[in-house]
């Protein structure tokens, strides 16, 4: 990774955002989730999402990953427009991981292969490379010696641990958050946040659904709030928690905080 | 100590029959109605003559495979046994994919002849050899078929969903009878060529039985929630990755007490081939009743046979609870 | 622009098509197979031969009909025969199954295992072969029809039952015996589940109100359960409606038995196959939309 050529690409992209939504509509028959939402995301960014249930949010992330087809508008990640493209589509869900508010572990499958499937299946690693891979990415989040266990024998913040470790063997370039902590027992939510927050350090880009304000005033870059399928307010952290500018934002904060 | 033993039993009859004055009629009613049903039993027993059972024996059991050649059938039987001790050693489905198949295939070898073993004409296959051959080849065959019908069912393509729904309809809307008329009259006047009678049954078979097995596996997809597929896609898994390594071990594992029972319901439906001149163990059965020596012995051969068509589904049926315990 | 083959609709359509155009395939050879067949055999596809005198007779028949008659007639008598079976035999499974699924549940000791070993020695038993025992060895072995077993107002012989004078052929009666209880068990076990899945709560409360063990059953626990129980039912009604074909073997005249029989005068197995089809879909499609509209009715009610 230290070829120079490389290092300068990766200079000129930095500045370019790594993720482009530009205004995305979207129809659940006749109602609609999405009205001309916008957002952009530069790689190294951590931008947290709020906002009312039914807003729109978690929809708005899964059409990045492609798992909600969207009628209306632009996405481009990393460069490839999201579009009827298979092979583009095919990429991008490589580029981009995803972590669910359910875990959504396989359950017929050993932690240890929950991990390994998608290296091994989808980037043809051996299953020794894919192997290294896993117990790496396990330790790095704390459950290593639990890899060859299933995952009904785990804990919900264990299960959260193992779907964020699974996420990145794919070496995405891009992770998503829907709602991680909202299915998790009050203790368990900490060690999850704990996980996220030393991989934004790393400086992974991250979009991440939650209520957590702890975590957004800490760790985000940028606070997206939305509402009615719209984004309305799109700033730092420090500003949207001190002064959020939109009546819609300070009802809503007035209800969280 | 010894009051004891003597009083339980009295407690129990008390406790368990005569409770309540309305559970003591219940009791003397059934009693009645059992001593009725007993009695008449224990007349025809008594009157009853075996030779028709142990005088074709042979006939029940293999129905009129030629003699020389019975050796045949022993090898058939250890191929069950081979595969179940295999399966259970090697605890992994795939290896149901590869075994399954190849015993079949190996059965309708050692039955059939070819590659080196004199043919034999499947008219002289018979008794229960043909009813469980029956079974298994149309379920092994039912069940890829069926696996399509149900991924096809819910698909979100309307063609292929609407051609599934329209077949499974169709054909579980259809007796039995029927489908195995169809496939005895109507499949020589539509295919070229020339299809045995037992073909031709085995086909009516598998046709009829796919639609049952593809509403089997489709309730056990339905059961699986959306997250895992959306899981898979979003790592990066293509449609068919996301079925054969998530939707498909789950949903099988899932739906098996369910192809158990419709494995039961095909067993005691292989006995309608009687009705298309094929002799397995109800045909054979009929065929020895209309024998002039044996007219009139219907109690004892259909008692005869009734007791081996039970025990095979009893046995299936209890196994097929116990998966269930295992996997709730 | 993107290529058309990697536009995900694109592939669909494709997809589509060629499955489409493999079934219509198959069956345009099937048609043309099925032409080249009936073409040697002389026949022309049509349903004219209907209007030609039958000339077999029928055992038994709701309908006057004489041999003479068309074969439309003939085949009018076998679907009327078919549904007085189904009808009535569907009746009695359910009486006979609510019946055994309580027993099962019974604190009876002795009714409790009577009912069990009734459902599971008669549903793992091959319907035809019970058939087969009912006409051959009950009912053909009973005494003659001037010695017939009485009890009140039913006699029982080899000449079938006699129910309020209203004489009952032995096919007939095999047939409903056989189809009632065989159909009995499987509505057994299904009446013993959707008790056994109500809330047990409810049960409690209302001993608790002072119900008797029947008044609750009957007025809080069984109409709970008849919620789950449709669906079920409703497949054990259909099962039961195409089982009556086996009436064949057993040689009681309804649908399939005649339809047999029209085949093997004219030969029309086309046709046959169509009209037999269409009736038992038919009446599958009855069974099914009253069941569903009853069930639908019934959620109504409960919200």
């Amino acid at each position: 990774m230290t070829n120079t050529i490389e290092t300068a690409e990766n200079e000129i992209i930095e500045n370019q955002p790594i993720l482009i939504a530009h205004d995305v509509s979207k129809w659940f028959g006749k109602f609609q989730v999405l009205r001309n939402a916008n957002l952009q995301v530069k790689a190294g960014e951590v931008v947290v999402i709020m906002g009312p249930s039914g807003s729109g949010k978690s929809t708005f992330i899964r059409t990045f990953n492609a798992l909600e087809p969207y009628q209306e508008g632009r996405i481009t990640i990393d460069g490839i427009p999201l579009t009827e493209d298979i092979q583009n589509i095919d990429q991008i869900r490589r580029d981009v991981g995803m972590v669910f508010q359910q875990f959504n572990l396989f359950p017929h499958l050993t932690v240890l292969e929950n991990v390994t499937l998608a290296p091994i299946q989808v980037r043809k690693f051996t299953k020794p490379q894919a192997n290294e891979i896993a117990r790496q990415l396990l330790d790095r989040v704390g459950i290593l010696e639990q890899a060859q266990k299933y995952p009904g024998k785990l804990s919900g913040g264990q299960q959260q641990r193992v779907a964020i470790a699974r996420a990145l063997a794919m070496e995405p370039k891009i992770m998503l958050f829907d709602e991680p902590t909202s299915s998790l027992d009050p203790e368990m939510v900490r060690e999850v946040l704990d996980v996220m927050r030393s991989l934004a350090k790393s400086g992974m880009t991250m979009l991440v659904v939650t209520h957590e304000v702890g975590f957004a005033r800490e760790v985000a870059d940028r606070v997206v709030f939305m509402d009615a399928g719209q984004v309305i307010e799109d700033t730092t952290p420090a500003e949207f928690f001190t002064q959020p500018k939109e009546a819609r934002s300070k009802l809503f904060l007035s209800q969280i905080l | 100590m010894n009051t004891k033993i003597t009083i339980k039993p009295v407690r129990w009859v008390q406790k368990n029959l005569f409770n309540t004055p309305y559970n003591t009629v219940l009791t003397i009613l059934c009693v009645w109605v059992l001593w009725n049903i007993l009695s008449s039993l224990f007349s025809w027993l008594s009157q009853s003559e075996w030779a028709v059972i142990s005088e074709n024996l042979r006939l029940f059991l293999v129905g009129r495979f030629p003699e020389s050649q019975l050796w045949r059938m022993g090898a058939i039987a250890l191929i069950p046994i081979l595969i179940a001790s295999t399966l259970v050693v090697r605890r992994s489905q795939a290896w149901n994919f590869v075994l399954i198949p190849l015993g079949l295939a190996s059965i309708t070898w050692l039955a059939n002849g070819g590659f080196g073993l004199p043919l034999i004409r499947s008219s002289l296959w018979g008794g229960l050899f043909l009813t469980l051959f029956a079974a298994a080849i149309s379920t092994a065959l039912a069940f890829p078929l069926g696996l399509l019908l149900a991924l096809g069912r819910r698909s979100e393509l309307p063609v292929i969903r609407g051609i599934s729904t329209i077949y499974i309809e169709l054909v579980r809307g259809l007796p039995l009878i029927g489908i195995l008329f169809m496939a005895q009259v109507m499949l020589p006047l539509v295919v070229p060529f020339r299809l045995d009678r037992l073909l031709r049954a085995i086909l009516g078979l598998t046709f009829f039985n796919a639609a049952y097995l593809a509403e089997n596996i489709r309730s056990g997809l339905q059961s699986l929630p959306l997250g895992q597929s959306e899981a898979a896609r979003s790592l990066g898994l293509n449609s068919i990755q996301t079925l054969r390594f998530i939707i498909l071990p789950q949903a099988l594992r899932l739906v098996i007490p369910a192809i158990v029972g419709q494995f039961i319901s095909l067993f005691k439906d292989t006995s309608l081939l009687a009705l298309f001149a094929l002799f397995e163990l109800t045909g054979i059965a009929r065929s020895i009743l209309s024998q002039p020596q044996f007219i009139g012995r219907n109690g004892e051969v259909y008692l005869f046979i009734g007791l081996i068509y039970w025990m095979f589904c009893f046995g299936l049926s209890q196994f097929s609870k116990r998966l269930e315990v295992r996997s709730s | 622009m993107t290529a058309i083959w990697r536009r995900k609709k694109y592939l669909e359509w494709a997809g589509q098509a060629i499955v489409l155009a493999i079934v219509v395939g198959l069956l345009v050879m099937f048609g043309h197979n099925l032409d080249q067949s009936l073409k040697r055999l002389g026949l022309r596809l049509g349903f004219k031969f209907l209007d030609s005198q039958a000339g077999f007779s029928v055992a038994e028949s709701i309908i006057p009909y004489d041999p003479s008659q068309s074969y439309s007639r003939v085949l009018l008598v076998g679907f009327l025969n078919s549904l007085k079976v189904i009808f009535s035999s569907l009746t009695a499974a359910t009486i006979i199954g609510v019946v055994a699924g309580i027993a099962r549940l019974s604190d009876n000791w002795l009714v409790r295992q009577m009912a069990k070993v009734y459902v599971e020695a008669l549903r793992n038993l091959p319907l035809l072969l019970q058939l087969l025992f009912w006409y051959f060895v009950v009912f053909l072995a009973l005494p003659k029809a001037d010695n017939a077993i009485s009890l009140g107002f039913i006699q029982i012989s080899r000449s079938g039952i006699n129910l309020f004078g209203l004489a009952l052929s032995p096919e007939f009666s095999s047939l409903f015996a056989g189809l009632t209880f065989y159909t009995g068990t499987f509505i057994a076990e299904i009446v013993r589940g959707s008790i056994k899945g109500v809330d047990r709560g409810q049960s409690e409360a209302a001993r608790a109100l002072g119900l008797s063990a029947g008044v609750t059953l009957r007025r809080v626990i069984f109409p709970q359960a008849l919620r789950t129980m449709i669906p079920s039912l409703a497949n054990q009604y259909l099962n039961l409606a195409k089982n009556s074909s086996l009436a064949i073997a057993i040689g009681y005249p309804d649908l399939y038995a005649i339809s047999s029989t029209t085949f093997n005068q004219t030969g029309r197995a086309v046709e046959m196959m169509i009209l037999i089809s269409i009736t038992y879909l038919t009446v599958s499609l009855t069974i099914a939309g009253l069941l569903n509209a009853y069930n639908s009715r019934m959620q109504r009610s409960l919200r």
